[in-house]
């Protein structure tokens, strides 16, 4: 049993449609990966809204059931979970973090609830001071103490100190696989990199593997390992991160790396360009005159 | 109509503004059992817009942004209350706040209008499309309703949208569509300043890369000025032509685009500018400690300083005015101001320091 998570060719689709017309959508399409115990990693899913990554999150998180093909987590298949015993051995194995940490936690309960909670559910705590030792580990290894916690609620803290505070909620079990669903694209910027640097940490510390699903291809070039690029819910690409965004090969991962706005583009009419995704000059059509006004402006210093 | 070349390097350039900012002050004033509470969410903010300019605000969430955005457009409701300052347009004989609401609905859309945030909150959900362009924009532009969809369809198409939309239901489009939807809407009136309130943020990157180059083409084809206002850098990078930013409610930082990124003055700002993650860059970005203050209860002299590697002891003291280091570049900090060296030494001093901060 050396591997941790085998997705093998996965598909979800999704009846639309009343009496007539009726067809189905596949969100997710023949999808398969693997990720290795011995070699924690943070696997990263990309994609636009709407290519499925969502919902691959959601399969292995087993939340719902893949409509064909397996997921096998430790060489359990997932659709044999059988019973709340069983479900509560593989939550305690694989633990979700959620995009917006305002609304995963109920405002009019105190934070340090959920991860009282947690700890007296999986970590088998039951005295009061063994759940806060507990709850104290956790938020150590992301950074913050009980004591900064403790009796506050929800919009007493920053997003990043909740985000922070989701992470040590699903790290009390002590998880050998984190599925992060857009954790940073509700957190401020000065605070985002805590959080992604927080994930590297976790790989290399406590030895998580991570899925990191984004949509933001800086962040995922900055921490993963390895990258999927879906469309549509199939996978155009796969490899080794670097390896994959400094030299993308499929038309759509080049589309989505030239979308990616940088600070390093400032003033080159860069915006002008959105039409045209690389195959040479923008065409001349009647309209090429207002498409290409933009990029005719001078933008010298 | 082209661009007055209002870009760093060569110096103020005597520009015509379009809105000014004097001075302004908006603040939540609530009672909880009878005690006052006051929130400072805009405090003390002057800056000016000029014509045919994109003005980015850049600041992270709760940091003021939206209430300054609000009370610009004069659409601030109780608790938000403006406190002091002025708003001037340059389309409008006095001060926006001395306006009555009649007054303010015959400018609205027309001169001054506004792209939100959520384009499904902002469409009517039981109405077409085409009903909001009624409610919008009949009026104002003042036609009979077949010339009125003639312009309306025309300018669908300049905006790369099919007017069958109009047929639609906002639930029938796209994100990016809708998106696209309400920057019609904005626009159909061709007015002279728009407010966009992260308009992309809710948007993937191959759409936002869309819709942005869709705005500024329509801000150049108009001539008109746009308050640009988003938490996202790498967007303000290649969008505004001059950037503020904002923290705790006050405005810290000022400058042309290119030169705030090249040369950002306040910690901050260094901090927000060097901590962006790019394709192709592997080095270790650090995060800033703590975290922003409560408006509240902010902290007192620099709302900056308990966060701010370079704090010194005036800074818990003292407010720090923003104030005009270069040319065109104003900030305030007393760290970057107070240095007594040639203004050209500050620039390769103070980022470096922000880049070796204590953690």
């Amino acid at each position: 049993m050396s591997d941790l998570l085998i997705v093998d060719s996965v598909t979800k689709s999704y009846a639309f449609g009343g009496l007539f017309g009726r067809g189905t959508f596949k969100a997710v399409d023949n999808v398969s990966f693997t990720l290795e115990a011995a070699r924690p990693e943070i696997f990263t899913i990309v994609g636009e809204s709407g290519s499925g990554k969502t919902t691959l999150a959601r399969m292995i998180l087993n939340l719902i059931a893949p409509t064909s093909g397996t997921i096998r987590f430790r060489g359990t298949d997932l659709n044999a979970i059988r019973g709340s015993r069983a479900r509560m051995d593989f939550m305690r194995h694989v633990q979700p973090i959620f995009q917006n940490p305002f609304e995963v936690f109920n405002p009019l309960k105190k934070v340090d609830h959920y991860l009282f909670m947690t700890a007296r559910r999986f970590a088998g705590a039951s005295k009061t001071a063994e759940v806060e030792a507990h709850a104290d580990a956790a938020l150590q290894k992301v950074g913050l103490s009980l004591a900064e916690v403790k009796g506050r609620f929800p919009h007493e803290l920053s997003g990043g100190q909740l985000q922070r505070t989701a992470i040590a909620r699903a790290l009390i079990p002590g998880p050998s696989l984190l599925v992060a669903d857009e954790p940073v694209s509700m957190v401020d910027a000065s605070l985002r990199m805590s959080i992604v640097n927080l994930f590297r940490t976790l790989r290399d510390d406590l030895r998580v593997s991570i899925i990191y699903i984004t949509h933001d291809l800086a962040t995922a070039y900055y921490i993963s390992d390895r990258i999927i690029i879906m469309q549509k819910g199939v996978v155009v690409e796969s490899g080794p991160a670097r390896q994959v965004l400094d030299n993308p090969q499929h038309p759509y991962s080049i589309l989505l790396k030239e979308s990616v706005l940088s600070p390093e583009t400032i003033g080159e009419g860069i915006l002008g360009l959105a039409r045209h995704t690389g195959e040479g000059p923008p065409e001349a059509s009647a309209e090429g005159g207002a498409a290409t006004r933009t990029l005719a402006q001078p933008r010298s210093s | 109509m082209v661009k007055a070349n209002g870009k760093a390097g060569n110096g103020p350039v005597p520009a015509e503004p379009i809105l000014s900012v004097r001075n302004l002050r908006a603040y939540y004033q609530m009672q909880y059992f009878g005690i006052d509470r006051e929130v400072r969410a805009v405090d003390d903010i002057t800056l000016q817009v000029n014509r045919n300019e994109i003005y980015g605000v850049a600041g992270e969430s709760s940091c003021g942004k939206t209430s300054l955005i609000k009370t610009i457009a004069a659409a601030n409701r109780p608790p938000l209350n403006v406190i002091g300052g002025s708003v001037k347009y340059s389309f409008l004989d006095r001060d926006i706040f001395r306006m009555s609401e009649e007054e303010l609905s015959r400018v609205r859309w027309k001169h001054l209008s506004y792209i939100m945030q959520g384009s499904m909150n902002v469409l009517n959900p039981v109405r077409r499309i085409r009903k909001s362009f009624i409610d919008f924009a009949f009026r104002h532009i003042n036609k009979p309703e077949r010339e009125f969809f003639d312009i309306v369809a025309r300018h669908l198409e300049r905006l790369r949208l099919s007017p069958s939309v109009l047929k639609a239901y906002p639930h029938e489009l796209s994100g990016g569509m809708r998106q696209r939807v309400t920057i019609a809407l904005a626009t159909i009136c061709r007015p002279e300043f728009i407010i966009a309130d992260e308009p992309t943020t809710a948007l993937d990157v191959v759409v936002q890369k869309d819709v942005l180059a869709m705005i500024r083409e329509v801000q150049q084809e108009m001539g008109s000025s746009i308050l640009f206002v988003t938490h996202d850098m790498t967007v303000h990078a290649n969008m505004a032509d001059r950037l503020g930013i904002m923290y705790a409610g006050r405005l810290v930082e000022e400058a042309p685009t290119r030169e705030i990124f090249a040369n950002p003055l306040h910690p901050y700002t260094a901090h927000l500018i060097q901590s962006l993650p790019r394709i192709g860059d592997l080095s270790p970005k650090k995060a800033l400690p703590g975290a922003p203050p409560n408006l509240s209860d902010p902290p007192a002299g620099c709302r900056f300083h308990p966060r701010c590697p370079l704090a010194m002891d005036i800074c818990r003291r003292e407010n720090p005015a923003l104030t005009a280091l270069r040319p065109g570049h104003r900030v305030a900090c007393f760290a970057a101001s107070s240095e007594v060296r040639p203004v050209s030494e500050i620039r390769e001093t103070v980022p470096p320091k922000v880049a070796e901060a204590r953690s």
